[in-house]
C-alpha cells in the first residue's frame, strides 16, 4: 500500500509540472499588468521600463518560468537598465514555497490567497455537509420507493436541478428570499457579503449570510449525487445478504441504514472525495453573485488585472488539492473495501 | 408502424420470442428512443426552441434587437415589450431570439471542435498506445485537473480582444463568439478523448480487426472504417451532452463578463450584471434568458439520456 502511495505521489510531480507550464504560458498573454498600476494617472514610459525590469517581465518566458519555479536568488539581474546584471534576485521560487509578490498590492501572493482561502473552505465544507446529508436522504428515500410517484418526481426534479445554471438558481433564490420576503415584511435573508458591517463578524452573522450561497450550491449538486445514492442503494438492497437479514427478522430500519447503507456508501465516498476540491473551484460564480470574499472572487479580480503570481498560486493550489484528494480517495477506498488491491 | 400489426391474437409471452424484422442500428435506436417518454418530450421542446430562435428572426430584425433607447430602460413586461426592456432600453424578447441563435451556434460548433479533437486524440492513444498514449494521456489529465471554469476564464483573457469582428451569412458577429467556441471546444475534449480511447482499447482486440489486418487493410482504414463506426454510440451521446455543456459554459463566462461582447446577444451575456438590479425587484432581466437556458439544457439532457438507452447495444428492448 505504501508503495502504491509513493508511486502515485511520484506520478503527481510531472503532472503538476506540466500543468504549471501550460498555465504559465497561457497567463503571459492575459494583459498588461502595468496598465492598472499607476491608478488613474498614466505611467511614464521610463517608469514603465523600470517596472518591467524590476518585475522581471522583460525576460523571455522560459527565464520567467524558471524564476517562478526555482527563484532568482542564484542569478544576477539588471535592475537599473545599464545592461550589466549586478543585483542578485531575492525570489526563492515555488519549489521553495515562494509564490512571488502580487503585482496588484505588492503583498506575498500566498498571503493574499491564504487571507481568502478560509472563507472559501468554510462555505464549501458547510455546503458539502448539506449536499451529502441531503442526497443521502433523497437517494435512500427514492431507492426504497422505486418507481413510485415520489421516485419519479425526484428523478424529474434532479434532472431539472442538474440542468440549472448556478446563477439562475442564485438569482431565483435571491429574488424570492431576499427581495420578495423583504417586500412582504417577512424576515429576509441577506444577499451579499459575509456579515453586516454594522453588526460585525459574529458567528451568527456569518451563518445567516451563508444560507443562500449554501442552498444555491446544494441544489445544483443534489441532483447528480442523489441519483448516485439511489442507484448504489438499489444495487445494495438487491443483494442476497439483505434477503438473509430480512429473513432473520432484523428491523427494516437497521437493514436499510446499517446493512445496505454501509456497503452503498463506498462509491459515495469516491464521489464526495473527487468533488470536494472541485467545489473549491466551482465557487467562482457563487462567490461573485453573493459577493462572498473567497478565493473564487479573488481569482476573478486578479485575472482581470493580469496578476500572474496570485492567479498562478490559486490555480496550482487547486491542482494540488485535486491530485491530493484523488490519491486520498483511492487509498480510503482500498482501506474500506478489502476486495480492492492496488498492484 | 406496419410491423406492429400482429394478426395473431395470442398474447406475446416475452419480447425475446417476438419474430423481429432485421433492423439497422438507426431504425432500432429510433424504435427504442420513441418509447422513452422523457426523451421524446425533450426532443419536441428542443425543436420548439430552435423554431423560436429561427422563426423569431422573421418577426424582429436584428437592428431592433440591438436598438437601445434609454428613455424606455428597465421597463417591466408589457404588451409592447412582452419580456420587458433591459438596462439600456433594448427589447428583451427580440434579444432572446437573436441570443438563442448565438447560443445554439456556440453549442453546436463548440461540440464539433470538442468531438473532433477528442476523437482524434482518443483514437490515436487507444489504437497506438506506447509513448504517444502516455504523453497525450498526461496532457488529458493535466487539462482535467484544473476545473474547467478556471481554464476558460484564463483562456478567455488569453485570446480575448485578439479577434476582430467577423461576417457570416451577411451578419456581423463579435469576434468573441469565435474565441468562446474555440476555448470551450479546447477545454472540453478530454472527456470525449477518454470515452473514445476506452472504446478503441477494447475494440482493437476483436477478431474482425485481426481479420482486417490480415487482409491488408491500412492502419487508417482500420481506425476510420472498422473501429470508429463501432464506437459511434458513446460518441453521439457525448456530443449531445456536449452541446448542453457548451451552452451552459458560454452562459457562465458571459455572466462573469469575459464571454461574448455586446451588442451581440447570447442568453448568457443578457444575464450579465442582472444581479445588480435584483434589489429593485427587477426579475425580467434574468428570468427569461435564464428560463430559456434551463429549458434548452434540460431538453438536450433528456434527449442525451434517451439516446444513451436507445444506442446501448446490450439493451434487449426493441
Amino acid at each position: 500500500m505504501s508503495r502504491y502511495i509513493v508511486r502515485r505521489l511520484l506520478q503527481a510531480i510531472p503532472l503538476l509540472f506540466l500543468i504549471s507550464l501550460l498555465l504559465f504560458v497561457m497567463l503571459q498573454n492575459m494583459g498588461d499588468p502595468l496598465a492598472t498600476m499607476g491608478g488613474r494617472t498614466m505611467t511614464r514610459s521610463e517608469d514603465r521600463a523600470r517596472l518591467t525590469r524590476q518585475l522581471g517581465l522583460d525576460k523571455p518566458i522560459t527565464v520567467q518560468y524558471l524564476y517562478w519555479l526555482a527563484g532568482n536568488d542564484w542569478a544576477k539581474i539588471d535592475l537599473d537598465g545599464d545592461g550589466v546584471a549586478e543585483t542578485s534576485g531575492i525570489r526563492k521560487g515555488v519549489l521553495r514555497g515562494d509564490f512571488g509578490y502580487s503585482l496588484v498590492n505588492r503583498q506575498p501572493a500566498m498571503e493574499v490567497i491564504m487571507e481568502r482561502l478560509p472563507n472559501t473552505i468554510l462555505l464549501m465544507l458547510s455546503a458539502e455537509v448539506v449536499i451529502v446529508f441531503g442526497s443521502l436522504l433523497i437517494g435512500i428515500y427514492a431507492a426504497l420507493r422505486q418507481y413510485s410517484f415520489t421516485d419519479n418526481l425526484v428523478t424529474t426534479l434532479s434532472f431539472i436541478g442538474y440542468s440549472m445554471p448556478i446563477f439562475f438558481v442564485a438569482l431565483g433564490l435571491m429574488y424570492i428570499f431576499a427581495v420578495n420576503f423583504k417586500a412582504w415584511g417577512l424576515p429576509y435573508l441577506p444577499t451579499v457579503g459575509m456579515f453586516d458591517p454594522r453588526v460585525g463578524k459574529t458567528l451568527w452573522q456569518v451563518a445567516w449570510h451563508m444560507i443562500l450561497p449554501i442552498i444555491t450550491i446544494a441544489i445544483t449538486s443534489f441532483a447528480a449525487n442523489s441519483r448516485y445514492v439511489r442507484s448504489t442503494m438499489l444495487e445494495a438492497l438487491g443483494q442476497d445478504y439483505i434477503r438473509t437479514a430480512k429473513a432473520k427478522g432484523i428491523p427494516r430500519r437497521s437493514i436499510v441504514f446499517i446493512h445496505a447503507l454501509k456497503n452503498a456508501s463506498l462509491p459515495i465516498i469516491t464521489v464526495v472525495g473527487l468533488d470536494l476540491p472541485f467545489l473549491l473551484g466551482g465557487a467562482v460564480v457563487t462567490e461573485r453573485i453573493f459577493a462572498w470574499p473567497g478565493m473564487g472572487r479573488l481569482f476573478l479580480d486578479h485575472v482581470s488585472r493580469a496578476d500572474t503570481p496570485v492567479v498562478m498560486g490559486i490555480l496550482m493550489l487547486i491542482a494540488f488539492a485535486v491530485i491530493t484528494f484523488q490519491i486520498i480517495t483511492d487509498v480510503l477506498y482500498a482501506w474500506l473495501d478489502p476486495r480492492i488491491r492496488y498492484n | 408502424m406496419a410491423t406492429h400489426s400482429n394478426p395473431d391474437p395470442r398474447p406475446v409471452s416475452s419480447p425475446d420470442e417476438l419474430e423481429t424484422p432485421v433492423l439497422t442500428l438507426s431504425q432500432l435506436a429510433w424504435r427504442r428512443f420513441r418509447r422513452h417518454k422523457m426523451a421524446v418530450t425533450g426532443a419536441i421542446t428542443l425543436l420548439l426552441l430552435v423554431l423560436y430562435c429561427i422563426g423569431g428572426a422573421f418577426v424582429f430584425t436584428e437592428e431592433f434587437a440591438n436598438y437601445n433607447d434609454l428613455s424606455i430602460k428597465l421597463q417591466p413586461p408589457s404588451s409592447e415589450h412582452p419580456f420587458g426592456t433591459d438596462t439600456i432600453g433594448r427589447d428583451i424578447l427580440a434579444r432572446t431570439v437573436y441570443g438563442g441563435q448565438i447560443s445554439l451556434l456556440i453549442g453546436l460548433t463548440a461540440m464539433i471542435v470538442e468531438i473532433m479533437v477528442g476523437v482524434v486524440i482518443g483514437a490515436l492513444t487507444g489504437y497506438f498506445g506506447g509513448w504517444l498514449d502516455s504523453l497525450l494521456m498526461r496532457m488529458t489529465e493535466a487539462v482535467l485537473i484544473v476545473p474547467q471554469i478556471f481554464l476558460l476564464l484564463v483562456m478567455a483573457k488569453f485570446f480575448g480582444g485578439a479577434v476582430s469582428n467577423i461576417n457570416i451569412f451577411g451578419r456581423e458577429f463579435s469576434g468573441s463568439v469565435v474565441v468562446i467556441i474555440l476555448i470551450i471546444g479546447l477545454t472540453a475534449w478530454p472527456y470525449t478523448a477518454r470515452i473514445v480511447r476506452a472504446q478503441f482499447l477494447s475494440l482493437k482486440e476483436n477478431e474482425f480487426i485481426l481479420a482486417a489486418r490480415a487482409t491488408g487493410t491500412s492502419t487508417w482504414g482500420i481506425i476510420f472504417r472498422h473501429i470508429l463506426p463501432n464506437s459511434i454510440a458513446p460518441i453521439v451521446v457525448a456530443a449531445t451532452l456536449g452541446i448542453a455543456n457548451a451552452i451552459t459554459l458560454e452562459a457562465y463566462i458571459s455572466f462573469l463578463g469575459l464571454g461574448v461582447r455586446p451588442p451581440t446577444a447570447t442568453w448568457g451575456n443578457m444575464l450579465e450584471g442582472a444581479y445588480n438590479y435584483i434589489d429593485q425587484g427587477i426579475y425580467w432581466l434574468w428570468l427569461f434568458p435564464g428560463l430559456l437556458i434551463l429549458l434548452i439544457v434540460l431538453s438536450i439532457n433528456f434527449v442525451g439520456d434517451g439516446l444513451r438507452d436507445a444506442l446501448d447495444p446490450r439493451s434487449r428492448a426493441i
